[in-house]
């Protein structure tokens, strides 16, 4: 659900999409990178099986992963979550509950001259 | 001398009920784009067909629920993400993310709750003949809202 409202806040925001491929957990998540060449990674902290933070601690052994930009979309909006983070490797940070202007706000940067 | 810090206790000292009713219109409007207010849970008393529910656990402990009945939970599916909305399945999925971001509002709301209150995985339950009870035995905060004219009940069931 949670990924469907954020595919439609991307485009919504006017980010263009070629293609999505989703995962339900870390882990799947981790299987997906090692399958597919993407040029942005958007993911919960909560999340069962592998957490968010997990996952992003790990994307660095997914040689397709290496250099792409990570933004967390997520309910756990603590300072300590923030810093575990973008310490980990993200480079973004959206709390739920949020708006597409939002989503466009912190994912159109670190896009960059790729959208 | 010791110092009652329980969820129970700090939920009467600071008065968590209107930080719970902010945390529900808030996600409700961003999320949803519909205002609600706080309406008597006893003049209306929300259908039990879809309860979701998120636990607690750390510096704060219990059960998050969201309830309504099944019409109004497909209502809020379509209105998450459209006509797109077609299974059971996905009014699940909806329901349980409100319920998350409520919770998730809530305790962001909360001053010294900094990393210290952990979230569960939603779970949604769905038929008729089933009840609800969370085995907590602190206080319970109720916020019922009237969403397109039906009531949803959101409770916070906290550990003493």
């Amino acid at each position: 659900m949670m990924r469907k409202i954020v595919e439609r806040s991307l485009r919504q925001a006017g980010i263009d999409l070629e293609k999505v491929v989703e995962a339900a957990n870390g882990a799947e998540a981790l299987g997906a990178l090692r399958e597919n060449k993407v040029d942005l990674i958007l993911c919960d902290i909560n999340m069962p099986v592998m957490d968010g933070l997990e996952f992003v601690r790990q994307i660095g052994t997914v040689a397709n992963a290496k250099g792409v930009p990570i933004v967390m979309i997520t309910t756990e909006g603590s300072e300590s979550h923030v810093v575990q983070a973008l310490s980990a490797g993200a480079r973004g940070y959206i709390r739920k509950p949020f708006t597409p202007d939002q989503v466009k706000e912190h994912v159109v940067p670190v896009l960059g001259k790729k959208l | 001398m010791s110092v009652d810090t329980s969820a129970a206790v700090r939920s009467h000292e600071e008065n968590w009920q209107p930080v719970l009713e902010l945390a529900v219109e808030e996600v409700f409007e961003i999320m949803l784009g519909c205002r609600v207010r706080p309406t008597s849970k006893a003049e209306h008393q929300a259908g039990g067909e879809f309860t979701a529910m998120v636990g607690l656990a750390g510096a704060l402990c219990g059960v998050l629920s969201v309830c309504c009945d099944a019409q109004t939970a497909s209502r809020l599916a379509r209105r998450m993400l459209g006509d797109i909305v077609e299974s059971e399945e996905q009014v699940s999925d909806a329901l349980g993310e409100i319920c998350n971001m409520v919770a998730g509002n809530f305790k962001n709301k909360l001053a010294g709750m900094d990393g210290r209150c952990m979230l569960s995985v939603p779970t949604v339950i769905s038929g008729g003949e089933y009840e609800f009870r969370s085995l907590t035995d602190g206080d319970t905060l109720d916020v019922c809202v009237l969403f397109e004219g039906a009531p949803v009940a959101v409770q916070l069931a906290l550990h003493g």
